[in-house]
């Protein structure tokens, strides 16, 4: 725990950082491949609609005895397992005193034998007590049509709302590739494992949309804090975004240790208690959208974010600043060598190691600075307005003062 | 150094408060456990047979409109479907809701007509005599005209005293093609005395009356049928006698004249429609202000608002009285005033439930198809469609999950960890007490996945008070002592805080505005777990925290409040001015 508790220090002064921001193209194509699956499997086996959307056969069936919870469940049970896929997980009710009603999803006539039969020889009655009709969708396209509309305007008002707030409208598209990235995992889940797509799904997925905003929304406005100094602070753009994800690093773990645990309680319980059951298949579309919600703004988000920030001018500024900056004291991040210090491997102590801003171990080694600078190779630029100076007759640079200069 | 203002023990103590009048209203509804859904508890299933051989589009869009009327809200988790090619089935939570056969069924089928004749059209009738009192079907009034209408008691009908052109200026007036409407027409002479069949009055062609194919008669012709009712419809309305009990169950043909009765037994010659339920934008019940009894207000489209104006323009003054009439039968008659360019009310003996329906049904439209409601509807209760193994191990895995976090949090922010227990225990605890409100006072009902929904909106709760303590450390790393670094921590975790849960909320109050059923039912969920975040970090833990940084365990960096130097990963932290 200490160590875990040294690291949150260690990434908060920038001691140790992981280059979420510079390794992009890492993350981009782990993601891509992820989402190629996910569209793979949903072109292919397609989504397994539920009874709520398509509709399907109902049979009510008068049982000699009461229809007591028992036999329902019994019933269920046995035309779950009655080997017709439609059937697969079916809603069955005791209705009134005597009756039973079973739902599953439309089926063909050799199955519906098979079914008809599963549920004569569980409640033992003849066929003739047990009447067939049709149900139509509860979850009828109205509904469908409506969530949509809603869900459009939702994602022009968020996208609005995200540019107000942080006055970048480009952290509302970053955002929202963020939010399609984990919808599309946790559609390629469902069409992938099969799991049957009901109306608590659709509640899932909406769960899913909000929390991948949420946590976007809490990494993107410590970027927007600590990039609002750059002037001062003599980083660049995507150095001071890298910072800001590592600070929200120790927050983003937590958070997902804490929002994941009960989502894999229930996928735990509802695995080795019940088996197959929609508690299960809910708890598994969390478990996925909300890790790829946490995983994607960081790791998607933040660097498409500075990456579509990097052509603008005032980027472009704070990277010559920051350049600029460590020329005029390389070895300004390098930390000063306090007792009980970690040493590098190779025995080269960290105050020798030219270019690096930061001394990381192993793992957490950010990108070789690859600057010519310092080596002699490029005249450095002028550091300031050259002007006159009356006491040599020649142009002079001219020196701000340490205080004035930063570090 | 706390700020001069903060209190905290009075931010806590009138948190507590509100938290106790929460309970206080829960204890007055005197049920302690909330509401369960279909498929934990089962409920009551409403089927209903279609009259004649609807289309399956007609079907559907009945089923639609039910689905609205008991779920509108989306809290109630009820399920529609259709059965076969003319069942509609009504599952809702509960048991035996059969009070809510009549909502489900009812048509809701609303027009506006101006009243011809009450009782008889003999041409006396100046003689207040003739007519009943009309007590139970009074005023009609708008908010606009305020007290408009004096209850009709007894108006004669005077014929006269009343001019187009002065009260609707712009309009043409008086087709006197039509001021003889139906003397040529010939009435089938279907007024059949058998007072519980359907009297079909609507089944004459009178040709000239009904020049509007699409159902709306323009308020100039429904005016002349008010002054000059045709000899044949004054007839009918003599054939005519009122059932003795329940609706009159006749056709309402909206181009046609109608003949129909109140629940009084007062019987009515009424003008064709002038204006449909579907010019309805929105209902709504309750008491107004000076009045007694429970009222639904109309709001109009702009055509049907119009339509309103001209129509109470022409009868202003005049004691003559339009009628309110739902599914064939005159629920309220009244006069107006003067012209109303505003919302209608309806009054009538309302109770609150019934008014509520009402408005409820109105809002959501007329059913294309209606049921026969003698033989055609049937409830019974279900049971849970769900194993009754579901819900224990929900809740199991709920317990279990809520034990890992409080372990998780206790082993990694030690002393600020019980402040994380502390506020999930009373987040929980205020949300099991809205529920309890919520079920008792909106139908909120929970299931599985609701259930699933509310544990894993802990993680979400708890993440406010991570990235509070985070900032804390973080401006305690940056050399602060604890109760600066509260203050400091404080201002930014709150603009974070306030700009995540917007997010959330905006998706919350957007969803529930378009989004229908299920996804409503999400919306309000979210909008509620979302605002108790708020409320809990704003009036709980900040103020526990500014409370606990006044101790010397914490604000000493002691090594099992959380705070202290090794947790934070530096060497020494600072203390307070005067440590």
């Amino acid at each position: 725990m200490s160590k875990f508790t040294r690291l949150g220090n260690s990434l908060y002064t920038g001691e140790k950082s992981i280059d979420f921001v510079g390794r992009k193209w890492t993350w981009y194509a782990i993601s891509a491949v992820i989402i190629i699956a996910a569209i793979l499997g949903l072109s292919l086996k397609g989504l397994n609609m539920g009874l709520e959307f398509t509709g399907g056969t109902q049979y009510t069936v008068t049982v000699s005895g009461t229809a007591s919870q028992k036999v329902a469940d019994s019933v269920r049970t046995a035309v779950g397992g009655s080997g017709v896929k439609a059937a697969s997980d079916p809603t069955v009710t005791t209705s009134g005193a005597h009756n039973l009603i079973i739902q599953i999803k439309s089926v063909s006539q050799a199955e519906n034998t098979t079914v008809l039969k599963a549920i004569t020889d569980t409640t033992h009655v003849s066929a003739k007590n047990v009447s067939q009709d049709h149900v139509g969708a509860s979850w009828g396209k109205e509904v469908a049509t409506k969530a949509i509309q809603g869900l459009v305007v939702f994602l022009v008002a968020v996208m609005l709302f995200i540019a107000m707030y942080t006055r970048q409208w480009k952290m509302s598209v970053a955002a929202l590739v963020a939010l399609a990235h984990d919808v599309v995992i946790t559609v390629g889940v469902y069409a992938l494992s099969g799991f049957e797509v009901t109306p608590a799904t659709v509640t899932g997925f909406l769960t899913i949309l909000g929390f991948s905003l949420y946590d976007t929304v809490v990494v993107f406005d410590k970027i927007k804090e600590n990039t609002k100094n750059l002037r001062a602070t003599k980083r660049s753009y995507a150095d001071a975004a890298n910072l800001a994800v590592n600070q929200t690093l120790v927050r983003s773990i937590n958070t997902s240790i804490v929002a994941l645990i009960p989502v894999a309680a229930i996928l735990w319980v509802s695995a080795v208690q019940l088996g197959t059951s929609t508690l299960k298949d809910l708890a598994l579309a969390l478990f996925v959208g909300m890790a790829a919600g946490t995983y994607s703004s960081i790791f998607i988000a933040t660097p498409l974010f500075v990456q579509l920030k990097s052509g603008e001018k005032e980027v472009l500024d704070a990277e010559r600043r920051a350049r600029r900056a460590r020329q005029a004291d390389p070895y300004a991040n390098v930390p000063a060598f306090v007792e009980g210090m970690e040493v590098e491997d190779d025995g080269i102590p960290a105050e020798l190691r030219e270019g690096e801003e930061t001394t990381a171990p192993h793992g957490f080694r950010t990108r070789p600075n690859t600057d010519a600078m310092g080596r002699g190779r490029t005249a450095p630029p002028a550091r300031g307005p050259v002007r006159e100076s009356g006491s040599s007759g020649r142009r002079q640079p001219t020196r701000q003062p340490r205080s004035k200069r930063g570090k | 150094m706390a700020r001069k203002n903060a209190r905290p023990g009075r931010t806590l103590a009138v948190f507590f408060l509100v938290l106790a009048v929460v309970y206080g209203l829960v204890a007055l509804g005197g049920k302690w456990k909330p509401e369960l859904g279909l498929d934990l508890q089962g409920g009551t299933r409403i089927m209903m047979i279609a009259n004649g051989h609807p289309t399956s589009e007609a079907m559907k869009q009945a089923r639609s409109i039910i689905d609205e009327r008991v779920n509108g809200s989306g809290v109630t988790a009820a399920k529609v479907t259709t059965q076969g090619s003319n069942e509609i089935i009504v599952d809702i939570p509960g048991q035996s809701r059969d009070d809510l056969v009549n909502e489900v069924s009812q048509t809701a089928q609303l027009r506006f007509r101006l009243v011809a004749c009450q009782q008889s059209c003999s041409t006396s009738s100046s003689t207040s005599s003739v007519l009943p009192s009309t007590a139970p079907s009074s005023g009609a009034s708008a908010p606009a005209s305020g007290a408009a209408s004096a209850p009709a008691s007894g108006a004669p009908r005077a014929g006269l005293a009343y001019d187009l052109k002065q009260a609707k200026g712009k309009k043409k007036h008086k087709k006197h093609k039509a001021g003889t409407p139906s003397s040529s027409a010939s009435p089938s002479a279907t007024a059949s005395a058998a007072p519980s069949t359907a009297a079909s009055p609507s089944a004459t062609p009178s040709t000239s009356t009904s020049p509007d194919q699409k159902g709306d008669v323009s308020v100039d012709q429904a005016v002349q049928f008010m002054n000059n009712p045709p000899a044949d419809w004054s007839a009918k309305l003599d054939a005519y006698t009122c059932p003795a009990k329940g609706s009159a169950n006749v056709e309402d043909n909206p181009s046609q004249p109608l003949v129909t009765c109140d629940s009084s037994g007062v019987k009515y010659l009424l003008s064709p429609a002038i204006i449909e339920g579907t010019q309805v934008s929105d209902a709504n019940s309750g008491i107004p202000q000076n009045g007694v009894g429970y009222v639904v207000t109309l709001d109009f489209h702009s055509a049907g608002r119009k339509a309103f104006a001209d129509a109470t323009g022409a009868i202003a003054g005049t004691n003559q009285l339009f009628a309110i009439v739902l599914d064939g039968d005159v629920i309220s008659a009244a006069t107006a005033d003067s012209r109303i360019n505003g919302s209608a009310q309806i009054s009538g003996n309302f109770t609150q439930a019934s008014a509520a329906a009402l408005a409820n049904n109105l809002k959501f439209g007329a059913l294309p198809v209606s049921f026969d409601k003698l033989n055609g509807i049937s409830h019974s209760t279900i049971g849970p469609s769900l194993a009754g193994n579901q819900l224990s191990a929900g809740l199991w895995a709920g317990g279990i999950g809520l034990l890992l976090v409080m372990l998780y949090c206790l082993l990694y922010y030690r002393g600020l960890g019980l402040v994380v227990i502390g506020s999930l225990v009373v987040a929980g605890v205020t949300v099991y007490g809205m529920v309890l409100l919520l079920s008792k006072t909106a139908d909120f009902t929970l299931d599985l996945p609701g259930i699933a929904g509310l544990i894993v909106a802990v993680g979400i709760t708890a993440d406010s008070f991570i990235v509070y303590f985070e900032r804390i450390r973080d401006e305690m790393r940056d050399g602060k002592s604890m109760r600066v670094a509260v203050e400091a921590g404080w201002r930014r975790a709150r603009n974070t805080c306030l700009a995540a849960d917007g997010v959330s909320l905006l998706a919350a109050l957007i969803l529930y505005i378009f989004g229908a059923g299920d996804v409503r039912g999400f919306a309000f969920a979210l909008g509620l777990s979302t605002a108790i975040d708020l409320v809990i970090f704003f009036f709980f833990t900040h103020p526990t925290i500014q409370w606990l940084s006044h101790y010397k365990f914490f604000n000493r960096g002691h090594r099992l409040s959380g705070l202290d130097a090794e947790a934070l990963g530096v060497d020494r932290i600072t203390v307070g001015g005067r440590a």
